[in-house]
């Protein structure tokens, strides 16, 4: 073990450089942000991963977010455990009819002001399982969403920009 | 002749079906193969719904040859399956609640993927009725004294899918842990049921996201078995190669994160390196990170480009390179083997009667590899010195070293696949399949384990009834005992050590 750590300690960090929030997509995905308060949050945002049906194509990609490429908590960006913890509920999948219920009970749970994140073209139209008599077709039947994150799955760069988007705003340095 | 295909012999063959014969048969033939996988001399494969039909898939003793029977339901019922064999309860369940078929004797009554909440029932029966009220969903009982439950779920704590886990615990020991699923069931056979081809592979694809390749893989094969098409050798290898590729990130990723469930975070920090250059890798050469919709019937939707030969053996050569340390540094960090080692262990025996496939089923014994023993191509042409790691434990710590080996394995076929691919040549044949009905069934071994898919196509060249079985279908239930008599605490340990798809599961 020390040999790998002694070996990462010489070299230089894998981490690459994040996407700024001077990118004009991060800006316009920030100005769509319709926010009831623009309070500052601090350095950080705490985000609640929901899984409303997806296939987990998109969880596996939130996940990489957090490897040494990524590097999310630089950002201040972090995922917490409980929803009463949260202020973004990053939700994926179609919303199928058996997670409706738990989804918004999660949401009741998490505590104002909050943000809800499609993230995935399934949590954005219910992509190609809408139609289903088991989906509900996208977060936005059901919950009030602010940023939408396109891609099946969305690639970790783009989840980054349309985490960092609802960062900048608020911020209330685009909003 | 082995007892299973005798007993085949007797039933009508359909002339349309293929590779493997499906027979349809009577009720006394129906029983007669239940009894033959309750007595071991033949594995559940997969059990489905068809409209006034069900159908069942059965591996026999030698693991080479698969044989369906179909019993025809006039009245609506058959006898169950999982009355004699239960590792069928919860199929059985699940044909309840889409078909509306009876299992007659069926040991468990409960609903399974129906929730109360689609506002119809039986979706795809002839005529679904509208949703009765929902009843309460009893759990099962453990009796004794300063019991007490904890429930979990659907939604957990970390980047997960969703489902509910019951323990029942007495301190920290727990006694009975019961799941229930179905919470991410997304209808996806009543989609595909009139469905074109390519709207079903797309579908196929996304049924379980970490295993898209397998399913991908599965679902063309059983396309081209329906429809006796050849696909072009350069397509052959490519797709061998990413389902390769596929395993690897997945391996890799699990080996990781299951030691991060041990708080061994540095083994998680580095697995997930080499996880994030599979995926790279992936992209460069296949313009998706996880591969989705390269697979497709006839062939593969991308060619690797030339540039992609390069790319692939540098992914191979870092991999051996970094790789071994971290083997090493699991054999020899003791703190993190207290954790690993007899945990969650799986017993062989129960392993066997479900046909528990992938790692979990090799950690315990059961020396079972779709790519082996059934081997499709390419992998007729290329395993023959190939070994199936096997271990008997069956604990976590067995888990991650089959994984270990796998990932090894993987990387060593990767560079025979190179070495092997046709330098030039198309990679797909067109579909031609107006005009002709056809049935086919494939099973591709994915990551977790083997993956089955049943297609029969109509006149039209669509898809009349597609039937995807994931290999959780027989892991989820082991895991139920597995975990007895461990600490709660030692509970998400186990769960990532088996890793079983809840999407896959609930389709």
């Amino acid at each position: 073990m020390r040999k790998i750590l002694f070996k990462n300690f010489l070299r230089k960090p894998l981490t690459e450089p994040g996407p700024f929030s001077d990118d004009p997509e991060i800006a316009a995905l920030a100005g769509r942000i319709n926010f009831e308060a623009t309070r500052r949050l601090g350095r950080g945002l705490a985000i609640r991963e929901i899984d409303a049906g997806s296939c987990n194509g998109c969880e596996l990609e939130i996940q990489a977010l957090g490897n040494a490429f990524y590097d999310l908590e630089r950002f201040g960006l972090r995922f917490v455990a409980a929803p009463r913890h949260a202020d973004v509920l990053l939700v994926t999948g179609p919303v199928t009819k058996n997670m409706r219920e738990a989804l918004l009970r999660t949401y009741e749970a998490t505590p104002s002001p909050k943000w809800v994140i499609a993230a995935g073209s399934c949590a954005i139209d219910g992509h190609c399982f809408s139609g289903s008599y088991a989906c509900v077709g996208g977060v936005a039947e059901i919950l009030p969403v602010d940023v939408e994150i396109p891609g099946c799955p969305p690639t970790p760069l783009g989840l980054l920009k349309g985490l960092l988007a609802v960062m900048t705003a608020a911020r209330g340095t685009t909003a | 002749m082995p007892k299973l295909a005798e007993l085949i012999s007797k039933g009508s063959r359909v002339a349309t079906h293929q590779p493997w014969p499906r027979v349809v048969v009577d009720e006394d033939l129906w029983l007669s193969s239940a009894a033959l996988l309750a007595e071991g001399h033949a594995t559940l494969l997969g059990l489905w719904g068809d409209v006034d039909a069900i159908h069942m898939a059965l591996l026999d003793s030698t693991q080479r040859q698969i044989f369906v029977v179909t019993k025809p339901c006039p009245n609506g019922a058959f006898p169950s399956v999982g009355h004699v064999h239960p590792p069928a309860i919860r199929l059985e369940r699940t044909v309840r609640d889409l078909f509306g078929l009876e299992p007659v004797d069926l040991p468990d009554e409960r609903p399974w993927l129906d929730h109360g909440q689609w506002g119809l029932c039986h979706p795809l029966s002839r005529a679904a009725e509208p949703q009765k009220e929902a009843e309460t969903y009893e759990f099962l009982t453990a009796e004794g004294e300063s019991l007490h439950q904890i429930a979990v779920g659907p939604v957990h704590a970390g980047i997960i899918e969703p489902g509910h886990f019951r323990f029942t615990a007495n301190g920290e020991t727990v006694v009975r842990l019961e799941e229930r699923l179905g919470y991410t069931h997304k209808g996806v056979e009543k989609l595909m049921a009139g469905a074109t081809i390519d709207k079903a592979a797309e579908l196929a694809g996304r049924i379980s996201g970490d295993s898209t390749v397998a399913y991908a893989y599965a679902f063309a094969r059983a396309v081209e078995a329906a429809l006796a098409i050849t696909i072009p050798p350069r397509a052959v290898w490519l797709r061998a190669l990413m389902a390769e590729l596929e395993r690897l990130a997945n391996h890799l990723g699990d080996i990781g994160a299951i030691c991060n469930d041990a708080a061994f975070a540095i083994m998680h920090a580095q697995c997930g390196i080499l996880r994030e250059h599979v995926l790279r890798t992936a992209r460069n050469c296949f313009s998706h990170r996880l591969m989705m919709d390269c697979i497709v019937p006839g062939g593969t939707r991308v060619d690797l480009p030339s540039s992609g030969f390069e790319e692939i053996r540098l992914l191979v050569r870092t991999i051996n390179k970094a790789f071994p340390p971290l083997i090493e540094l699991y054999d020899n960090t003791a703190s993190l083997q207290d954790r690993t080692v007899g945990t969650g262990r799986a017993r062989p025996a129960l392993v066997q009667q479900y046909g528990c496939g992938g790692f979990i089923g090799r950690a315990s014994a059961r020396a079972f590899d779709a790519r082996v023993q059934l081997a499709y191509p390419p992998y007729d042409a290329i395993l023959f010195n190939y070994d199936v790691p096997v271990l008997a434990e069956g604990d976590v710590n067995a888990r991650i070293w089959i994984r270990m080996r796998e990932v090894l394995q993987s990387l060593a076929l990767i560079e025979q696949f190179l070495a092997r691919l046709p330098v030039q040549g198309a990679v797909r044949v067109a579909i031609k399949g107006p005009g002709r009905s056809g049935e086919g069934l494939a099973l591709v071994e994915g990551f977790r384990g083997d993956v089955l898919a049943y297609v029969r196509l109509d006149r039209s060249g669509k898809i009349e009834r597609c039937h995807l079985r994931d290999p959780s279908w027989f892991q989820w239930p082991v895991l139920e005992a597995a975990i007895e008599n461990n600490i709660v605490a030692d509970f998400p340990l186990c769960n990532k050590s088996f890793n079983c798809s809840y999407s896959g599961h609930d389709l």
